[in-house]
């Protein structure tokens, strides 16, 4: 146990020496947040060890609809993703920039000066590496770095799981092209495997880092038979996506569509509550809020997450650029999957169904796009714009 | 300003220095770092973020010369709870200030080129450092039309600097207005009206437009009437701004995130965007 594995080896866990990886990666100092179960939800909470995880518990997703359900076994990561992402702890919904001292005519900046959590990601999805990647062209790729994200993102240990064929209705990763498998960015990942009586987890060593925490856990190389298991549980899964979108030419599409009549259509089933943006992984707008204390002698500058549902959006000269409820919605959609592209090189979606799963009418991306892609044709004449 | 700067959401802090007014809501600042400290250096139609203490930040362009790098100097009209405060603000108040942002005007590449500058109302005020640099590089440039609108003789920014250099023969100024009392000699009526009487060749002119919306549009199209492509025209977008940065956002323009992308950008890579509403 004492030499070290490489990268890229693959070994195996039991899964009753699995609480000892946990405590592996918690002697190291992290934060470790995870999936755990709260008041009936499934979100990304504080994890103490392998018994805050939802063991035996599953999930059914529909367009507009999550249900947690208990499973006939143990599985400890046996559930897709739910409502909320690990942006979350990236990029704080809700973070204090500065603060400012006022002196007579003068001010002074104070910079925070806060301890930052130096986190560990317990059971990241594939979609979910994807969509940090996304990120990091946003907020660390351009021609300005957001410090906040930085630091945060480049401590993170991330510990991936790859998906293991539940709570997949209204993902279609497969499409994005960004999962069920994770294949990048992360420490270590997990394949969960239960077949009949056993239960052991394949692990692949992503960094020197994650290879480190794995040498204070009982494990052994993987068999032949042990990897092909692993590979058949993430095929499944794979094969039994409930999603799918067809990017071919999409953002092509998107730009040619401005005008759209479905735009109209859809308008009318939206709520326009920005559901779909505040759990979207990759959405990254933000507001900024300057505001005094009571004495009017500190200022204090916070960056709130905002999405680009709200009418106060786009203000400008007494109005909105956008007032009208379709030409919001045509910005989140077109956003997502076309003008992605042209700003940060990448699609703006990267499949995890949350949008769909969590829109109150059950407003499905993948339809719109179906709709819009079925219909172009019977409406070339009229008055498309042709980027 | 950014390499010393390393958190680009923290304002640095300057002193007015002085407050002059241009209308009855339009004041123009000088700004200085308190200590005299090193310069500040800008590209034409560059902007700042300025912040008022406790008030918030507005994204406010660039006016002064860009060779005079020890003041920095802004035009701010007072619409609201931010450009109050500014404009409100006596010597010796400071003030936040984070940039400069944005593509500027391409005045480098504009060398040996007829120069058109339209602008209206408020939009002189990020035109006027590329004025500047054309004045003091006179020499390198063709024939100089700039064609001003504003809503009365009141709204006009800058007078005296208006009438120096209509007083100049190798610059012609045309000023122009809505409406206007007897007293007033310039013209009257919107910019599109002067363009057919600006002097410029147009197989080898630049122009630059910067105005409320709807008058770059009909300006833009009363240029290609005059014979210009679409590469030969700029125009300055504004949108809802809230970091500069290229991540909050709130000033995306289709494909463009006019805080980085723009706020200056050639009308033909711009152009479809331009034509469509609500983008
Ligand atoms: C790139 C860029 C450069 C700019 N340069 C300048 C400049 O050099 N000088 C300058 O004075 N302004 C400039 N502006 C506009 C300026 O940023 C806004 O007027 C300002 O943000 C308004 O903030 P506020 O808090 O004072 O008003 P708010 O309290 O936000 O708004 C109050 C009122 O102001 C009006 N208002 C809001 N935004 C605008 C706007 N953009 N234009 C006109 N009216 C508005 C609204 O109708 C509202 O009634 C620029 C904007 C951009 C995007
Ligand atoms: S979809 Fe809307 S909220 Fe999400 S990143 Fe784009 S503009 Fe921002
Ligand atoms: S102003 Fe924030 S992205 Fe442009």
């Amino acid at each position: 146990m004492a030499t070290p594995v490489p990268v890229g080896a693959n070994l195996v866990i039991e899964a009753t020496d699995f609480p000892q990886l946990l405590a592996a990666v918690d002697r190291l100092g992290y934060q470790m947040v995870g999936p755990t179960l709260r008041d009936g939800h499934l979100i990304y909470g504080d994890l103490t060890g392998v018994a805050d995880l939802p063991a035996g518990w599953t999930d059914e997703q529909e367009a507009g609809a999550f249900r947690l359900k208990r499973r006939d076994d143990q599985a400890l990561f046996g559930y897709g993703v739910g409502q909320q992402s690990w942006k979350q702890f990236l990029f704080p919904p809700h973070h204090l920039l500065w603060r400012a001292a006022r002196r007579g005519d003068d001010f002074q900046m104070i910079p925070p000066a806060e301890a930052v959590p130096r986190y560990a990601f317990i059971g990241v999805r594939s979609c979910d590496l994807h969509a940090m990647a996304v990120q990091d062209r946003v907020f660390l790729q351009g021609r300005h770095v957001d410090p906040v994200y930085q630091v945060r993102r480049e401590q993170a240990f991330i510990l991936a799981v790859n998906c293991g064929g539940q709570g997949c209705g209204t993902c279609f990763c497969v499409s994005m092209g960004t999962g069920p498998r994770a294949t990048f960015g992360f420490d270590l990942a997990l394949t969960e495997v239960l077949p009949e009586g056993k239960h052991y987890f394949l692990v692949e060593v992503g960094t020197d880092r994650g290879a480190g925490v794995l040498q204070a856990v009982p494990q052994r190389a993987a068999g032949a038979a042990e990897i092909a298991a692993a590979a058949s549980v993430v095929a499944a899964t794979a094969a039994n996506l409930g999603r799918q979108l067809d990017t071919q030419g999409v953002k092509e599409l998107l730009y040619r569509s401005y005008e759209h009549p479905r735009w109209d259509e859809v308008a009318a089933r939206c709520l326009n509550c920005g559901n779909c943006t505040w759990v979207c992984p990759t959405c990254f707008c933000h507001t900024i809020e300057d505001v005094t204390d009571l004495t009017g002698m500190v200022a204090e500058r916070w960056r709130r997450q905002d999405v680009c549902f709200t009418v106060d959006y786009s203000y400008l000269h007494g109005g909105s650029i956008r007032p009208s409820p379709r030409s919001r919605y045509r910005q989140w959609l077109t956003h997502k999957l076309a003008t992605w592209f042209d700003q940060f090189g990448c699609s703006g979606c990267v499949g995890c169904g949350r949008c769909i799963t969590w829109c109150p009418v059950g407003i499905d991306i993948t339809e719109e796009i179906r709709a819009i892609r079925e219909t172009e044709a019977s409406l070339k004449e009229t008055e498309h714009g042709d980027l | 300003m950014i390499e010393n700067n390393p958190d680009p959401m923290l304002p640095e802090i300057f002193e007015v220095k002085r407050l002059q007014r241009e209308t009855a809501d339009t004041f123009t600042l000088e700004l200085t770092r308190p200590g005299g400290a090193a310069e500040f250096s800008f590209a034409p139609g560059q902007f700042n973020m300025l912040y008022a203490f406790g008030r918030g930040e507005a994204p406010i362009s660039i006016s002064g010369a860009p060779a005079r790098s020890d003041t920095l100097v802004h035009t701010v009209r007072n619409v609201g709870n931010v450009t109050r405060a500014i404009c409100k603000s006596r010597p010796g108040a400071k003030l936040g200030v984070r940039g400069p942002f944005g593509a500027p005007w391409p005045v480098a590449e504009m060398a040996g080129q007829d120069v058109v500058i339209v602008a209206g109302g408020l939009g002189l005020a990020p035109l006027r450092p590329a004025i500047y640099h054309f004045l003091e590089h006179r020499a390198d440039y063709g024939n100089f039309e700039l064609i001003y609108g504003a809503r009365t003789p009141a709204d006009l920014l800058y007078r005296r600097e208006l009438e120096r250099w209509r007083g100049r023969f190798d610059f012609r100024v045309h000023a122009t207005v809505d409406t206007a009392g007897a007293d007033w000699r310039g013209g009257v009526g919107v910019v599109t009206t002067v363009i057919p009487r600006a002097r410029f060749d147009p197989a080898n002119t630049i122009a630059l437009v910067c105005g409320p919306q709807l008058m770059m549009r009909y300006t833009v199209m009363e240029l290609l009437g005059r014979g210009l492509t679409p590469a030969q025209i700029y125009v300055s977008m504004e949108r809802h701004m809230k970091c500069g940065l290229g991540l909050c956002g709130h000033c995306q323009w289709g494909p463009f995130f006019v805080c980085k992308d723009g706020p200056v950008f050639r009308y033909d890579t711009v152009k479809d965007w331009f034509e469509r509403r609500e983008v």
